[in-house]
């Protein structure tokens, strides 16, 4: 099944702070409405891998990196929105 | 432990400094930047913000050992590289020495959705990560104010920014933080009210259709600081900012005398020459010489192994050294040996405090015992009078501070020979004057000595001559009609000169005379003793005749008696 994982998601946070788990609880929720069986979550916690925060450019925290499908897109914030969400990922038409 | 409160007692008092190794910049500061603290620097395009902040990073990395990071916001580590490399430093290099981070931040707006609630966390890893990686001191953002155009939420951002400049202090790295000028506001965001402790404006500002770089502090909490603006100047070896009011009367004199290259000119200043590290200003009119007499100070400077600096602001290297041949002097093998350095630059290439940045770079660089300007009067064009003053103010004291000797050349106008267009001659110690005097159809050249600071001077007019041999000074006369010189002075030399002999001639003639006198005196002493003596026989002889007669008559008695036969002898003679 090739486009099984075709959402590659990244969730850059920071520690366990209260909105990092407020962003990790509320990307489950929405991928597992809209994107059921196709997705992949990476979590990274830069306070254990701070290099990595250059590769994607991460200033804001939290940060979900769409790295696939390309183009690669970012949302900042703890995800609340689900609105919002769902059109940076592109699953909703931008109005 | 009581040592620790002592320390930090100490600390309390005075504020710490981190010198930023920039030229100038931390004798503006008293030390540099304050250490441990986010120093603030704006300033429009192109002015010169990351040069300075990457100057101040190197600087630290190579000169006093601390580590740094250079987050960039604007152009990648490549771009800053290569940028800074036409400077000497070699980013790649301290990177792998582990004395410099870089970090390229990019921030696109496009790819950004905004939902709910974040903070810039990732910023503080990234660069706490980056302080880590090299143990940094210094810390330089150029320009943060880059996030405001990627983050729509200003309010989570300024939170953020105040947070981040805690955060800093809290690090106690020493940091830079750049930002762009903005309308009414030192920066376009405002972000000066983050940083309370130290801000620089930088300034590059056209006047007169010269450029001129200007740095100023505006803030500088805890400690002393010029308000003042300051030039600098950005070239091939960095940033370097000119201390230009910072100087004070105090300096230490010398009594060490020099040679003005001209033996008779020595021997008019009281025997000996100048003071070194006097300043010395020759006046003249057009074409009297002053360059020459400038070119003869710097061969004398060089005779002795001293380093001299030659500013020339109307004539070429080339030019200097071919037209100082014409008078037998030749200034090329200085040059070669490094010994004097000509520097020719037209005053209108820059404004005036880049001419006075440019001059004291060059002393720094090159550290000359004796410097020339030649001339000062052409940089009343780009600037007004008062400026040129001001600038040589500086400059003068400038110099006595290094103990340079300055040597300043001035063209004066006919009418008003004894004032300078920018009335600087109340600085100099000493103050030489050419004139052109014209008289019986030629212009010949006049020498006066105008005063001489602290020594004994000559108050004699001096014909100065320009030869193919060189500079002399000879004597002039005064006569009637004035001063005499050129060819009214040779005139003058050869009557004096016809008299004497005439003189010399009317003494031999009475020497002459009197021999013959002399002679004659005795020819008649010896006549008159030969009559005397002529005399003197002549009487012998008349007594010698009445003895023999008074002889023979008495014996003619005897005889007469004894014929008679007189029996006594009682008959009396004459009976």
């Amino acid at each position: 099944m090739p486009n099984e994982k075709d959402y590659e998601l990244r969730l850059y946070v920071a520690g366990m702070t209260p909105k990092c788990l407020a962003a990790f609880a509320n990307l489950k929720k929405i991928c597992e409405e809209h994107l059921e069986g196709r997705y992949s979550i990476q979590i990274i916690d830069l306070l254990e891998n701070p290099k990595l925060a250059q590769g994607d450019q991460i200033l804001a925290i939290p940060t979900l990196v769409r790295k696939l499908p390309e183009p690669v897109r970012k949302i900042i914030g703890d995800l609340s929105n689900t609105e919002k969400v769902l059109v940076g990922l592109d699953l909703r038409e931008r109005i | 432990m009581a040592e620790t409160d002592g320390q930090r007692e100490l600390s309390h008092r005075q504020l710490a400094k981190c010198p930023t190794g920039i030229t100038g910049l931390d004798e503006i500061t008293g030390g540099g930047l304050p250490r441990g603290r986010p120093t603030l620097v704006c300033g429009g395009a192109g002015c010169g913000k990351t040069l300075l902040s990457m100057e101040f990073v190197v600087r630290g990395a190579v000169n006093y050992g601390e580590p740094g990071v250079f987050m960039s916001f604007e152009e990648t580590a490549e771009e800053l590289a290569k940028n800074v490399a036409s400077l000497g430093f070699d980013l790649a290099d301290l990177e792998k020495q582990k004395l410099l981070a870089m970090d390229f931040v990019y921030i696109e707006r496009r790819e950004i959705q905004e939902t709910g609630e974040y903070d810039l966390e990732g910023l503080f890893v990234r660069l706490g990560h980056a302080i880590d990686s090299v143990g940094a001191k210094r810390v330089v953002l150029d320009t943060v104010e880059a996030l405001f155009a990627g983050f729509p939420n200003e309010m989570i951002l300024r939170a953020e920014l105040r947070r981040l400049f805690r955060w800093l202090k809290d690090k106690g790295v020493t940091a830079i933080i750049t930002g762009e000028r903005g309308e009414g506001t030192l920066t376009r965001h405002g972000i000066e009210e983050y940083v309370s402790d130290a801000v620089i404006v930088l300034d590059h500002r056209v006047v007169g259709q010269s450029a001129t770089r200007r740095m100023r502090f505006v803030k500088y909490r805890g400690s002393l600081h010029g308000s003042d603006e300051y030039p600098f100047l950005i070239d091939e070896t960095g940033f370097s900012v000119l201390p230009v009011t910072s100087l004070g009367l105090d300096y230490a004199v010398s009594m060490e005398r020099i040679t003005s290259g001209i033996p008779r000119l020595d021997h008019m200043l009281g025997g000996q020459g100048y003071f070194r590290a006097s300043s010395v200003l020759l006046s003249g009119t057009a074409g009297s010489g002053k360059s020459s007499l400038a070119a003869y100070f710097a061969d004398a400077a060089c005779r002795r192994g001293e380093r001299c600096l030659y500013l020339a602001f109307e004539e070429s290297q080339d030019q200097i050294i071919r037209n100082m041949r014409s008078i037998g002097l030749d200034l090329a093998p200085w040059v070669d040996k490094g010994l004097l350095k000509l520097h020719a630059t037209r005053p209108t290439l820059y404004g005036l405090e880049m001419h006075l940045a440019m001059i004291h770079k060059l002393t720094n660089d090159f550290q000359p015992r004796t410097v020339i300007m030649d001339p000062i009067s052409n940089l009343s064009i780009v600037a007004s009078n008062e400026e040129v003053k001001s600038i040589l103010i500086r400059l003068v004291d400038f110099f006595k501070n290094r103990k340079i000797t300055s040597f300043y050349t001035n063209l004066t106008h006919p009418d008003q020979l004894e004032e300078t267009s920018t009335g600087v001659s109340s600085l100099m110690d000493v103050w030489l004057l050419v004139v052109n005097v014209e008289s019986n159809g030629e212009r010949n050249r006049v020498f006066h000595i105008l005063k001489s600071r602290g020594m004994a001077h000559s108050n004699q007019l001096r014909e100065f001559l320009i030869t193919d041999s060189g500079i002399d000074l000879v004597d002039a006369y005064i006569g009637p009609g004035g001063v005499l010189t050129g060819s009214a002075r040779l005139q003058q030399e050869a009557q004096e000169k016809a008299a004497a002999l005439a003189a010399q001639e009317e003494l031999e003639h009475r020497r002459h005379v009197l021999d013959r006198k002399r002679q004659i005196m005795g020819a008649q002493v010896a006549a008159l003793q030969a009559e005397i003596s002529a005399e003197e026989e002549e009487l012998q002889a008349l007594q010698d005749q009445s003895k023999l007669q008074h002889k023979v008559a008495a014996e003619e008695r005897e005889q007469l008696a004894a014929a008679r036969n007189a029996d006594s002898p009682e008959v009396k003679e004459g009976e």
